[in-house]
């Protein structure tokens, strides 16, 4: 039996800045993970991903991320997009945690 | 120091505006990502997790101080203060804004730097014993050699699209530190009948398939050093893999077709393209040669030094870890540790890169080398300015007395930066250097290589550590298995492993056990843990390691 369709974002880096964005439901692009549009659906998904993927003139390598939606937020659920939300832990100020959203 | 030519200059220059041509195309939508990568990556610059990276070569590890400073400035004007040193002696920025890569080259090309074949499946910067032009040990130099090969290497149009990456390491020594037995070529410099030539050895490599290279040639007369690598490379690029990434680097077509073959192919190959080196290479060899001559050491008094080591246990203790033998017996090389306790291995802040530079220009006639272990050298130092230097460092954090120690780590950047990790190196690194700095135990342990990768790719060149960590995912959590016993010296051994892995908790426990182990079983203060291992091997320090699994196989 396939394995069941787990809540999914799309994220990727900016062209310009190299940050980590998230594809949001108006084909925008949002440094604020909460504002991501969350996947539920897996036809859906596969669709979006490729509406995100047309924005290569914005963005670079998206592709879709597991999250957890506990407390209504997407929260990553694997420790790679943790950091990639977090940012290094050896400079706390640096990279997403050092920004204000 | 090689001065850049005219040739050079305009070179770079080309290059540059090239890539500067480049970037603005992507930005203006004219070439999409997949057509873009190959060109940044020939130009040193990657994505990683959170931004862009800008890998700039230090060719053969060395620097000097109008090079030193200028690598500050861009840690000042497009970074966020910092660089970070790496295995393979080059310094990478975490942070830079792709519009403003092609001015960083610039900046770079003003003091004869660059960031080209930093990345590709070409030949990468050639990297060379870090005491090179000063250890007392040293047959000759080999760094002319080294910036020979960076010149035939650099745009050379039948290596740009090698079946996978390439990289040659150099040492002048008869002690190899330049890991030169996990090299796709290492050259060691050897001694026939009064002649110096190169042992040449092939097929090195750690990653996710570790060797230790073979090696192709007892000996190789210097002059026949450039159509000999030649005939190699050649012989990888018709041979080597190209349908299997993991399958095409050198090591495995050297295990696929047998040394012997090899050998044979090279030699056939080297036959019919050693009559096209007339002699220009030797010519430019000597040429470089005279540009990175020893400089003019001039005799120095050491009483100054000699009172301070005895009255200062500070300084003793500093100049007991960080210093090595030079040529002459009044100069010493100095190891800048990168390594305070608690400090991210390789990192320095431009402020501390400009304080390097003043002392390299100040106490060091002006030169620099990077290590792979990421630490930062002054060659020649007279030992009467050593006092005064140490109280320099000490003010500026970077004094820290553990070269060689169980703190002196390497680790990659793993996944709090590099897009390929599958875990975190760093606060692993930090953990254990706090852990050891706390216990004071480290100078007890004596010498001790300990070396971290986030990932099987091994930049962390766990497995030629005496104590190595590979950061693994399993099952969604990152998980640290433990190698022992590995060397990168000329006795070069891979690590064993020693089972299962820790979690980021246990893992710093995990190494007190082994050392503690190390420290109850060893002989005497002067058998090494390297040593120790060689001598009673895996299972005491097993033992120690997985308690309960010993007991249930003593119940």
């Amino acid at each position: 039996m396939p394995r069941p369709f787990t809540p999914k974002v799309i994220t990727a880096n900016a062209l310009l800045e190299g940050d980590v964005i998230w594809f949001t439901a108006d084909d925008g692009w949002t440094r604020n993970m909460n504002s991501a549009e969350v996947l539920t659906d897996e036809a859906h998904a596969t669709l979006r991903l490729l509406d995100a993927e047309l924005q290569q003139d914005q963005v670079v390598g998206a592709y879709l991320a597991d999250v957890s939606m506990e407390g209504g937020a997407p929260a990553p659920t694997h420790f790679r997009e943790e950091f990639r939300l977090c940012g290094p832990s050896n400079y706390p100020g640096h990279g997403r945690a050092g920004q204000e959203a | 120091m090689y001065r850049y030519s005219e040739f050079d200059r305009a070179f770079l220059a080309e290059r540059n505006a090239q890539f500067r041509a480049q970037v603005e195309r992507r930005i203006d939508g004219f070439l999409t990502e997949e057509e873009f990568k190959p060109l940044r990556l020939m130009n040193g610059l990657y994505l990683q997790l959170h931004a862009y990276m800008l890998r700039v070569a230090i060719p053969y590890g060395t620097l000097n101080s109008a090079q030193m400073r200028q690598l500050a400035l861009l840690a000042d004007t497009w970074d966020k203060g910092y660089g970070h040193f790496t295995t393979r002696q080059n310094i990478q920025y975490n942070w830079p804004k792709l519009k403003d890569i092609p001015d960083m080259l610039d900046a770079l090309a003003k003091v004869g730097l660059h960031a080209i074949q930093t990345s590709g499946n070409t030949i990468r910067n050639v990297t060379a014993d870090h005491f090179a032009g000063a250890a007392a040990d040293e047959i000759a130099d080999p760094r002319p050699v080294a910036e020979l090969i960076r010149q035939w290497s650099t745009d050379h149009p039948e290596f740009q699209f090698l079946p996978r990456k390439f990289k040659i390491a150099i040492t002048g020594s008869q002690h190899d530190r330049a890991v030169t037995r996990a090299h796709d070529i290492g050259l060691r410099m050897v001694q026939q009948d009064g002649a110096a030539g190169f042992e040449v050895i092939v097929g090195g490599g750690l990653g996710r398939t570790p060797m230790i290279g073979n090696v192709i040639k007892d000996f190789l007369p210097k002059a026949d050093l450039l159509p000999y690598l030649e005939a190699i490379v050649a012989v990888y690029n018709t041979l080597g893999r190209r349908d299997n990434k993991y399958k095409a680097r050198i090591k495995i077509t050297v295990h696929e077709h047998g040394i012997e073959n090899i050998q044979r192919l090279v030699e056939a190959k080297y036959a019919l393209i050693r009559p096209q080196f007339t002699g220009i290479d030797q010519q430019m060899l000597a040429a470089i040669k005279a540009q990175l001559a020893l400089p003019d050491l001039s005799a120095n008094d050491t009483q100054a030094y000699d009172l301070k080591y005895k009255t200062d246990p500070v300084f003793r203790s500093w100049a007991d870890t960080n210093l090595t033998a030079h040529k002459r017996d009044d100069h010493a090389i100095v190891t800048v540790s990168l390594k305070a306790h608690g400090a991210t291995p390789g990192d320095a802040t431009a402020d501390q890169m400009r304080l390097l530079a003043d002392l390299a220009a100040q106490y060091g006639h002006d030169e620099l080398r990077i290590s792979h272990e990421q630490n930062v050298i002054l060659p020649h130092v007279a030992r009467a300015d050593l006092p005064a230097l140490h109280a320099a460092l000490q003010g500026a954090g970077l004094a820290t007395a553990n070269v060689g120690l169980i703190s002196d780590i390497i680790a990659c950047p793993g996944m709090d930066y590099c897009a390929l990790a599958t875990a975190r190196s760093i606060p692993i690194a930090q953990a254990i250097a706090n852990r050891f700095n706390d216990l004071k135990l480290e100078h007890d342990v004596g010498p001790l290589k300990l070396k971290i990768s986030g990932c099987i790719n091994a930049c962390g060149h766990h497995h030629v550590g005496h104590i190595g960590i590979l950061g693994l995912d399993r099952g969604g959590v990152e998980t640290y298995q433990i190698t022992l016993g590995g060397d990168g010296t000329e006795a070069a051994t891979l690590g064993e492993r020693t089972g299962p892995g820790f979690s980021c908790e246990e893992i710093t426990p995990a190494i007190e056990r082994i050392v503690q182990a190390y420290l109850d079983l060893r002989q005497s203060r002067d058998e090494t843990f390297l040593q120790a291992y060689r001598r009673v091997g895996l299972s005491p320090f097993k033992a120690a390691l997985y308690p309960e699994a010993s007991e249930k196989n003593a119940a």
